[in-house]
């Protein structure tokens, strides 16, 4: 088996939300990584175990129904107490309610435990690339 | 005329069915108490020669095709990294190769756990943990945990492949006996189990029947091919998926309500069957098995009472529509729970007494349909309420057979079949709702799963003539 690092990715809470989370897969193919999708209406618990089984160096949470900050709730505190600490945890979509400053949104989350944060719109090839720098050669 | 001889030896009864190849029909059936302690082939013999007395123009017996659950069936521990994944996929694959499991372990191995796993009396441990290219420490933390402990217990590894090489080290330097198969969940919610199941089957034959005292058969019976439960659930999805030309019944359930155990078997998908409903969880067995070490009508009847209390049998025990009857005390059900226990094969006589194996046997059925299928949860989001449903959706079940001696030789067999549909109050699941019931009058199924290795045509026209 080539060695390369696995992610998951998946879109929290009751969100239905596919298409996106469809081309983060392919792009992040595309790239080389390993990538598990556990696909939308996923919880905290759903991509902690998918990580835990795969052996994953990542998670990427996305959201796209303003919900995700309530979704997203003592995630990192989750994964620490799985034994998944050293699991990089990505976030990105219309993650908060209405239309905020994305300083302050970044801010929230990065305080929450995430490593990174992507505000709407945001380029895909630009995260993969972070993600590699992030995660190392694996 | 040549006759196919089926035999099950079973915890209390050796049962023998003789099946006419050219007339293609059940010569006759019969059964006598299993003799593991002295020698397993007095009680086969004894069965035998009822059989010939009662049938003596049965024709020359061509073939013998034996299945057994006698000596305690098949014990297995099932190991895996997250509860709800590998640790689920390799519960499931031993249940699925007719295998009790009564221990199953997640994540990394404590010594209190490998000390239990050496007090269990385990015939086989079943090892998985991580996808394939996933996580690899925790299996080989616990192959190394096995190997110190030197159990004596052959290992099946089916997990993460990229640790395959360095557990296959590590057994052998231990001089453990192991298999190592594919990955019971090679990618994530994906299962896997066939492999397993092959050399768990293996495994039992070769060496599990022999430490129990069932070898011996052999000389007399042939190769014994496979755990009896096993046996009923090949019956099972033969008689749903039906052969070539001879059609099957479609989606069913089979209940198999023994002395210690209670098994559930179903043959289809249990797929949602609304469209809001969304699906969780580890992938469903299509044909799937469940069983329940605490639920039976003899050895297990004590912890039936325990389940539910005096107060609660009192329910099961009453005719569905009766008034409360208050001269029944609690030493009652006590004593009739007792007596079943000291004498496994009790057969009830008076009206009383056949009425107490009934609700022992409405228990068994309504707690095992209750940890079989699958459930809905109503989750409340701002979008509304999204239903997530865990397991399989049987609501639309075409049919429920019963076997078991309990449900076999009881009267009114359909009224705890009806439990079944027995509406739980604790979560939404997803019983069956309008099912026919058939029962196993003969006693034939697990020989006809036998019979179906070799005659499955034969097999599924029986099944379809016997069940009533």
């Amino acid at each position: 088996m080539v060695s390369v690092h696995t992610v998951v990715i998946g879109v929290i809470g009751a969100d239905v939300h596919a298409v996106g989370n469809k081309i983060i897969e392919h792009v992040l193919k595309k790239h080389g990584f390993n990538v598990v999708n556990i696909g939308v209406l996923s919880s905290q618990e759903d991509f902690i175990n998918a990580a835990i089984e795969t052996d994953a160096k990542a998670i990427l949470v996305s959201s796209l129904y303003g919900h995700g900050e309530m979704d997203c709730k003592y995630m990192k505190e989750n994964c620490e107490e799985a034994g998944l600490g050293h699991v990089k945890l990505y976030v990105g979509g219309n993650i908060v309610v209405g239309k905020q400053d994305f300083k302050e949104v970044e801010a929230r989350f990065k305080k929450m435990g995430f490593d990174r944060v992507y505000p709407p719109g945001a380029d895909i090839e630009e995260a993969a690339e972070q993600l590699k720098e992030d995660l190392g050669s694996p | 005329m040549s006759v196919h001889l089926l035999v099950d030896f079973g915890s209390t009864y050796t049962k023998l069915v003789a099946v006419d190849l050219e007339k293609e029909e059940i010569v006759g059936t019969s059964r006598s108490m299993t003799t593991v302690k002295t020698d397993v082939l007095e009680g086969f013999n004894l069965a035998l020669e009822k059989l010939e007395k009662a049938h003596p123009d049965m024709g020359e017996i061509t073939a013998i095709s034996a299945c057994s659950s006698a000596a305690g069936g098949l014990k297995m521990a099932a190991i895996g990294l997250v509860e709800e994944l590998t640790a689920e996929a390799a519960k499931r694959a031993c249940l699925g190769a007719g295998a009790l499991v009564n221990h199953v372990y997640s994540h990394h191995l404590s010594k209190k756990e490998i000390k239990e796993l050496k007090q269990a009396n385990i015939d086989i441990i079943l090892l998985a943990g991580g996808t394939d290219g996933g996580n690899k420490e925790c299996i080989i933390h616990n192959a190394k945990k096995l190997a110190e402990a030197k159990l004596d217990v052959p290992v099946i590894v089916a997990g993460n492949k990229d640790a395959e090489d360095e557990i296959d080290e590590i057994f052998a330097a231990a001089e453990t006996e192991y298999y190592i198969v594919d990955n019971v969940m090679p990618k994530l919610r994906e299962l896997h189990v066939e492999s397993a199941k092959e050399v768990i089957r293996k495994i039992f034959i070769t060496k599990i029947i022999e430490g129990k005292g069932i070898k011996k058969a052999e000389q007399k019976t042939g190769e014994i091919i496979m755990p009896t439960p096993e046996a009923v659930l090949q019956a099972a999805e033969l008689l749903a998926k039906g052969h070539e030309d001879e059609e099957g019944l479609g989606e069913l359930m089979v209940i198999d309500i023994g002395g210690a155990t209670t098994d559930v078997h179903t043959i289809g998908r249990g797929l949602p069957k609304r469209t809001e409903v969304i699906l969780k969880g580890l992938q469903e067995p299509f044909a799937k098995r469940t069983v329940e070490g605490d639920l039976g009508v003899r050895h297990s009847a004590n912890a039936l009472l325990s389940i539910v209390s005096p107060f609660g049998f009192r329910k099961y025990y009453r005719e569905p529509d009766a008034e409360e009857d208050d001269k029944l005390d609690d030493d009652f059900f006590e004593n009739g729970v007792k007596k079943r226990q000291e004498q496994i094969d009790y057969l009830p006589e008076s009206d009383e007494e056949k009425a107490f194996d009934r609700a022992l046997a409405r228990i068994c059925t309504d707690y095992s349909m209750s940890r079989h299928v699958g459930s809905v949860e109503v989750v409340h989001t701002p979008l509304g309420n999204m239903y997530y449903q865990t397991g399989k959706d049987l609501t639309s079940m075409k049919y429920v057979i019963g076997t078991g001696g309990v449900l076999i030789f009881n009267e009114d067999a359909k009224a705890i079949l009806r439990e079944v549909q027995h509406k739980s109050d604790k979560k939404l699941e997803l019983r069956p709702t309008d099912s026919e019931f058939l029962i196993d009058e003969m006693y034939i199924m697990s020989a006809m799963g036998l019979l179906g290795q070799k005659h499955p045509k034969l097999a599924l026209k029986l099944l379809k003539r016997h069940l009533r």
